[in-house]
């Protein structure tokens, strides 16, 4: 048994005449936390969004535990595969309530395709103590517009937790999070590793990824231009260092 | 209310009256009750002998009903962050090949199936247009509703179709009978009966249903649905499709009533049907709606009607008290709760 639980080959996605992401191959294991960095418009949301079904790759393999996707990989197919994303944008709709964005697109249905909305309201009670919104203002009716930007966050890690992710993917998860809410999302990952997990994360802030992550990918105008194991680098200022390097390189000789 | 309430910050508090939670989570339905009843008090303290007759509601029962149809998928349209201006000629379109199917021998039962078909159908096109093709829901719709409209005008010029024999068929006693003895109001309009069940069903789809569901998501963030797998083009296009299906109900049943087909037929209907959806608290902007609260929408628009006519008033104040009341209703749906976008 491999213990490889998601496999790129040289994906490639373009939006008209840029190539966001180009060749790119990269593995992720079971039970590791990834770390991918890199610059601004180096296409770590694109890839992110391919692996996450968001967007069908141009060209390029997709494996989920060494068996080949056929056809067009959809957001179905990832959640189906235990791919769970924790986007960007939250992917909330704030106008509804706690429950009813956990269960986005998923709505737990009884007969006729009619929601089981007592269900979902305890499941999302269940899941909100779980990850701990220890504030008793909220319940799972509670609008989403009411809440703070960590509290948003918390109902995005929810819905991953409910769903039970094998991979578990998390874009930028500590912008605009306070210190404790950030330490929180960082205790979240290592649970999600302790259960067996994986892990991919973006972060900006490399010295935080440093810390959390088993391995980096380094991605630079579109392709990877490094994968190390944490224990080849041997700290965050030598992280710095090779993304400096790579910048630098790429300026010397664009294309 | 207090002004303390209205300036605090927007947190939702776990609410321990039951009663008071419902009340505030359907706010937009009560706040369009509320504006029916002031408007009833208005009218029935400017003529009392009319507005405490039996005979009053049954007239506004009448037409009730056909606006109803449209009002519902209306809010569906609205909610998953479109519009539809095309449906009038749709109700034209539908309720024409129904009437020629039935002048032309067909069982009125079995001319209903070709009329629903074309309505889904022009919900396909129209929901394409605005979700595959990209344009703009509020152009495309209205340039649909001229060319829907045009092809009734190139094929029938101008000539009506009238079914003086309607009230012996099936259909009309099903669909557009009148109940005796019906408690309080004598005669009572079946349609009304047949208006509340399909408000009941939109209420269910809306609220209760998965497609309800992600029509609301979809209208309050399409970015956000397509991230977690909901196919944003095809539920718009099933709004449209409701909204097809609606748009034959209504124009059947307006043939049904009128026993008379015009090439007219549901042009009347795009403003009062928009009014309604607005007055009754479904917000423009999308991604939230009522659909109780715009069906009150629709009575007080139909109220507005009969009720100037009735109160004593000229046909003339009509449009200033329509517009009134929009405007009043609006402001009062403003600070009847936060904006959120």
């Amino acid at each position: 048994m491999s213990s490889r639980l998601v496999e790129l080959k040289n994906i490639t996605k373009s939006f008209g005449n840029v190539n966001a992401v180009n060749d790119v191959s990269m593995v992720i294991n079971k039970a590791e936390i990834v770390g991918l960095i890199g610059d601004n418009g180096a296409g770590k949301s694109t890839l992110i969004k391919i692996l996450s079904g968001v967007y069908s790759p141009d060209s390029g393999e997709i494996f989920i535990r060494d068996r080949k996707i056929e056809g067009r990989w959809t957001v179905a197919k990832a959640h189906e595969a235990g791919i769970e994303t924790v986007h960007q944008d939250r992917a909330l709709a704030v106008q509804h309530t706690i429950a009813r964005n956990i269960f986005m697109g998923r709505e737990i249905t009884g007969r006729l395709g009619l929601i089981r909305v007592k269900k979902q309201y305890e499941e999302a009670e269940r899941l909100m103590r779980e990850i701990g919104f220890t504030s008793k203002v909220f319940t799972p009716d509670s609008v989403v517009a009411t809440l703070s930007g960590g509290e948003r966050q918390g109902v995005a890690i929810a819905r991953a937790l409910y769903f039970e992710a094998e991979l578990l993917i998390l874009d930028e998860p500590t912008t605009a999070l306070s210190l404790t809410e950030t330490q929180k999302v960082y205790n979240f990952m290592l649970a999600a590793k302790e259960k067996g997990s994986s892990v991919l994360f973006i972060s900006h802030n490399i010295y935080h990824a440093y810390d959390i992550a088993d391995r980096f990918v380094i991605l630079d105008r579109g392709t990877v231009v490094m994968q190390a194991d944490k224990s080849e680098i041997e700290s965050a200022e030598r992280l710095v260092q090779h993304m400096k390097d790579f910048a630098r390189a790429g300026h010397r000789a664009p294309g | 209310m207090t002004a303390g309430t209205l300036t605090s910050t927007p947190r939702s508090r776990p609410e321990r009256r039951p009663l008071m939670a419902f009340v505030r989570r359907n706010r937009r339905a009560f706040s369009a009750l509320l504006i029916f009843l002031v408007l009833l008090a208005i009218f029935t303290i400017l003529n009392p002998k009319v507005f405490t007759n039996a005979i009053t509601y049954r007239a506004i029962f009448l037409s009730l009903p056909i606006s109803l149809f449209v009002v519902v998928p209306m809010v569906f349209i609205v909610a998953s962050g479109e519009i539809d201006l095309s449906f009038p000629a749709t109700v034209g379109i539908t309720s024409w090949v129904f009437s020629a199917a039935v002048r032309s021998g067909w069982e009125p039962f079995a001319a209903l199936v070709p009329a629903l078909l074309l309505g889904m159908l022009i919900g396909v096109v129209v929901g394409s247009l605005v979700t595959y093709v990209g344009l703009s829901s509020l152009v495309a719709t209205l340039g649909m509703n001229f060319l829907l409209r045009g092809i009734i005008n190139m094929g029938t010029e101008g000539v009506a179709i009238q079914f003086p024999q309607m009230r012996s068929t099936t259909l009309w006693q099903v669909f557009a009978g009148r109940i005796d003895g019906f408690p309080i109001i004598d005669d009572f309009p079946i349609h009304m009966i047949w208006g509340v069940l399909f408000v009941a069903l939109g209420w269910v789809l809306f609220n209760r249903h998965k497609f309800g569901t992600q029509v609301q998501i979809v209208g309050d963030n399409p970015d956000s649905a397509t991230e977690m797998g909901i196919n944003v083009f095809r539920v718009k296009i099933a709004a449209y499709v409701f909204m097809g299906i609606g748009a034959t109900l209504a124009g059947v049943l307006s043939v049904l009533v009128n026993q008379n087909w015009w090439p007219t037929t549901g042009d009347g209907l795009l403003l009062p049907t928009l009014a309604a959806v607005f007055v009754g608290g479904t917000p423009t902007w999308g991604g939230i709606g009522t659909v109780v609260g715009s069906s009150i929408g629709a009575f007080i628009i139909a109220f507005i009607e009969t009720g100037i006519i009735a109160a004593g008033l000229t046909g003339y104040v009509t449009q200033f008290f329509n517009g009134l009341v929009i405007i009043v209703s609006l402001i009062g749906h403003r600070f009847n709760g936060p904006r959120y976008r």
